[in-house]
């Protein structure tokens, strides 16, 4: 009898149900949101794109100021400038997938109010939005690093760890796309947390090795770094591009399992979630 | 012996089967409304330090122990209870029902906003639902990105908005600025592209809450013919929610009523609305139509209040075609042997003046009056269509000379046909004109 039915709504559904065919459904929202996400961008600034530009770059200088000159951080050999970009241009994306699917149900309580699509999309539409703004940072490390090879004949290598940049991308994606998930969940009960995220990024930031290498790390704290699964991308990143950091295929394993693990329960949990958190605001 | 509920099952044989799209079974809705968590974690862990320490909640307000003795457990609120039904392909549906009888949140259930408690809903294709046009609607996008982000959001494709984009365009009237940023629109021309996409959704179940009573009475017909030539000429089944039970008849063929949660009835619409009527006072508890004004030492004459009743006095803001009606008001004169006259205009669906009353043509009504606040009982023409009504203007004004205190667009009230039948086509509100017409016939 039930077969006459194409679609039913119940009280409960299976928390392993993750409606990944139905987000297929919808990728031509996916689309679109992306594209709003960055006309808005580029509507709303002043400056619009050139945004994307200025905040790596001061973040770039002030870092080879303090950390480089004043602090005299080792940077692995590499030049401090090239050091830095190359840890801020990818923690930047991964921190801003974070915090803004962090913040997607606050940010979308309006639409999610009146219109059901799968919610996934909205998250899974905030990680590929940034990929925009990555792609302009990554032009301009890229441009920083042709600078360096031809003018200033620098001992940084390229090499073929440049092939793993795509896996990297996609690692950076879906764990901060997992943690936004989760915390996301966590938010629509704890109002207050979302203040926490922002700080926790932070410092988050100075557990990983952004602004020093991880060879620097003493065998005392070295672990806590190690259990950062940035760590290793950004290692990896370095290793790639500039040929000189800690690159382990172990931690790279490490990175890939710890975000398959956040991701699934990510999902699960935003799933779960999703179905009544209109009641709640 | 074959019981009422015998004939049922009977009926729902297997042909009968075939043709429901929507079939609701046993669903229920409950809302927490007891403390689950403060919402904030820092206070949960304050709250929790001082259960801790032995020390009472900190954030347990005065009185709540004793409400929830006494109450035993009630801190769960049904919104639907136990409600069943099923809808036919073709058929346009209305829900009706008073303020918190579950109306919206069954809708939301349906739309899939909110998951029920229990219970569970199978459909048979596509649904659609507007419980608000222009979802998504970013004011930076121009009127086309628009059509596709909100389309898209309604749950087209892509390639379907390409096929249909002329045709809502065109439905919307608004091409020339298809280019331009929706935030330089005027609210009536958004209203229009968001409707048309509405209006354009492919989907064989529309399921559409009171989104109707948007934009100008032109374009609000237009949108009811397309809703109807939905069900009627495409075949789609439409779940329309609203409390203009005037809508509803012209819309649905059926009707639920809901009360508290439950279905209280359903079957054609005339004999549910008819029921709808009969349960239940319809005053207005909120007494939303009341307007009070404070004191003007400036005017030498004043409104003070305004409100409309009924036959028995009652504050309401809904009536029958042909129900009595009139307008309350407090007037307060502060100048003795004033001489002023009282008027409203009095206009309907926002368009047209319908009639501008003045009481200076019976001389005994002129105003000549001592200091003091005086009540007003002003009878309203009954011998108008059903509609939206307001006021352009009510005032006080003194002959020759002009207005002395006057309010502008207030009251609006709505005249229902709730106490119409067939045979009077002519008073029906779909036929063009605006004044009930009685002519007698003198035949020779």
């Amino acid at each position: 009898m039930d077969s006459h039915y194409d679609w039913h709504i119940e009280g409960k559904s299976s928390l392993l149900d993750l409606k990944l065919k139905e987000v297929w459904d919808y990728r031509d929202l996916l689309w679109l949101l992306v594209r709003r996400d960055f006309v808005a961008f580029y509507k709303q600034t002043i400056l619009g794109p050139a945004w994307f530009f200025i905040q790596p770059l001061m973040t770039t200088i002030i870092f080879t100021f303090v950390f480089g000159r004043l602090g005299g951080f080792k940077t692995d050999g590499i030049p401090q400038p090239l050091f830095y970009m190359a840890g801020v241009t990818t923690w930047n994306y991964f921190a801003d997938c974070l915090t803004k699917t962090s913040t997607v149900f606050k940010d979308n309580a309006h639409i999610f109010g009146k219109v059901y699509f799968p919610r996934l999309i909205m998250p899974l539409s905030i990680v590929v939005s940034n990929l925009v703004k990555f792609g302009t940072q990554m032009i301009l490390f890229l441009c920083m690093l042709g600078y360096y090879l031809i003018f200033r004949r620098e001992e940084c290598s390229p090499n073929m760890y440049i092939l793993l940049f795509p896996y990297l991308i996609l690692l950076m994606a879906l764990l901060g796309l997992g943690l936004g998930m989760i915390i996301s969940a966590m938010t629509t009960k704890y109002r207050d947390l979302a203040f926490l995220v922002t700080f926790g990024v932070q410092l988050l930031m100075y557990a990983t090795t952004v602004v020093y290498p991880l060879s620097t790390a003493d065998s005392g704290i070295r672990w806590i770094i190690e259990a950062n699964p940035m760590t290793a991308v950004i290692e990896t990143f370095r290793y790639g591009f500039l040929g000189n950091a800690s690159f382990s295929w172990s931690g790279l394993g490490y990175s890939s399992i710890f975000t398959f693990i956040v991701l699934v329960f990510g999902v699960v949990i935003f799933n779960k979630v999703e179905r009544t958190f209109v009641d709640t605001v | 012996m074959s019981t009422p509920f015998d004939r049922n099952l009977k009926i729902s044989g297997k042909f009968h089967m075939s043709k429901v799209v929507i079939k609701v079974e046993h669903l229920s809705k409950a809302y927490q409304l007891g403390e689950i968590g403060t919402g904030t974690i820092s206070r949960d862990l304050e709250r929790w330090f001082a259960k801790l320490r032995g020390k009472e909640d900190p954030y347990m307000k005065l009185g709540e122990t004793n409400d929830r003795t006494i109450k035993g457990g009630s801190d769960v609120v049904w919104s639907l209870k136990d409600v069943s039904f099923e809808i036919e392909k073709g058929d346009a549906v209305g829900i009706i029902g008073r303020n918190g009888a579950g109306k919206s949140t069954l809708l939301k259930i349906i739309s899939r906003v909110t998951a029920p408690t229990s219970g569970r809903i199978s459909g048979k294709g596509r649904v659609a639902s507007l419980l608000e046009v222009g979802t998504g609607f970013h004011p930076e996008l121009t009127g086309r990105e628009n059509i596709y982000l909100n389309g898209t959001i309604l749950g087209m494709r892509k390639r379907e908005i390409d096929r249909k984009l002329d045709e809502i365009v065109e439905f919307s009237g608004v091409l020339r600025y298809i280019d331009t940023p929706v935030k330089r629109y005027s609210s009536g021309m958004y209203v229009r592209l968001a409707f048309a996409v509405a209006a354009h959704l492919n989907s064989e179940i529309l399921i559409v809450d009171e989104v109707l009573a948007v934009g100008d009475a032109q374009f609000q017909r237009k949108c009811l013919g397309k809703m109807q030539d939905a069900s009627t000429n495409e075949g789609k089944t439409v779940l329309f929610v609203s409390h203009q039970l005037g809508m509803i008849q012209t819309l649905c063929k059926r009707c639920i009523h809901l009360e508290a949660g439950m279905v209280h009835a359903q079957g054609p619409t005339a004999d549910v609305i008819k029921g709808y009527l009969e349960t239940g006072a319809k005053v207005d508890e909120k007494d939303m139509n009341d307007i009070l004004i404070d004191s003007d030492l400036d005017k030498p004459a004043q409104i003070r209040s305004l409100r409309l009743v009924d036959a028995e006095g009652r504050s309401k803001n809904e009536f029958d075609v042909f129900e009595k009606r009139y307008l309350e008001a407090e007037v307060e004169v502060k100048t003795d042997r004033l001489s002023f006259i009282f008027y409203y205009y009095l206009k309907k669906n926002e368009e047209i003046i319908v009639c501008s009353h003045e009481n200076d043509r019976d001389a005994s009504r002129l105003d000549i009056r001592k200091k003091g606040i005086y009540k007003y009982r002003i009878s309203l023409p009954v011998n108008i269509k059903a509609g939206t009504y307001s006021f352009a203007s009510i005032g006080l004004g003194i002959p020759n000379q002009g207005a002395i205190h006057a309010l502008e667009n207030v009251l609006e009230f709505n005249l229902e046909e709730y106490s119409f039948d067939g045979s009077l086509s002519g008073y029906s509100n779909k036929r063009p004109g605006v004044i009930l017409s009685d002519s007698e016939y003198a035949v020779f």
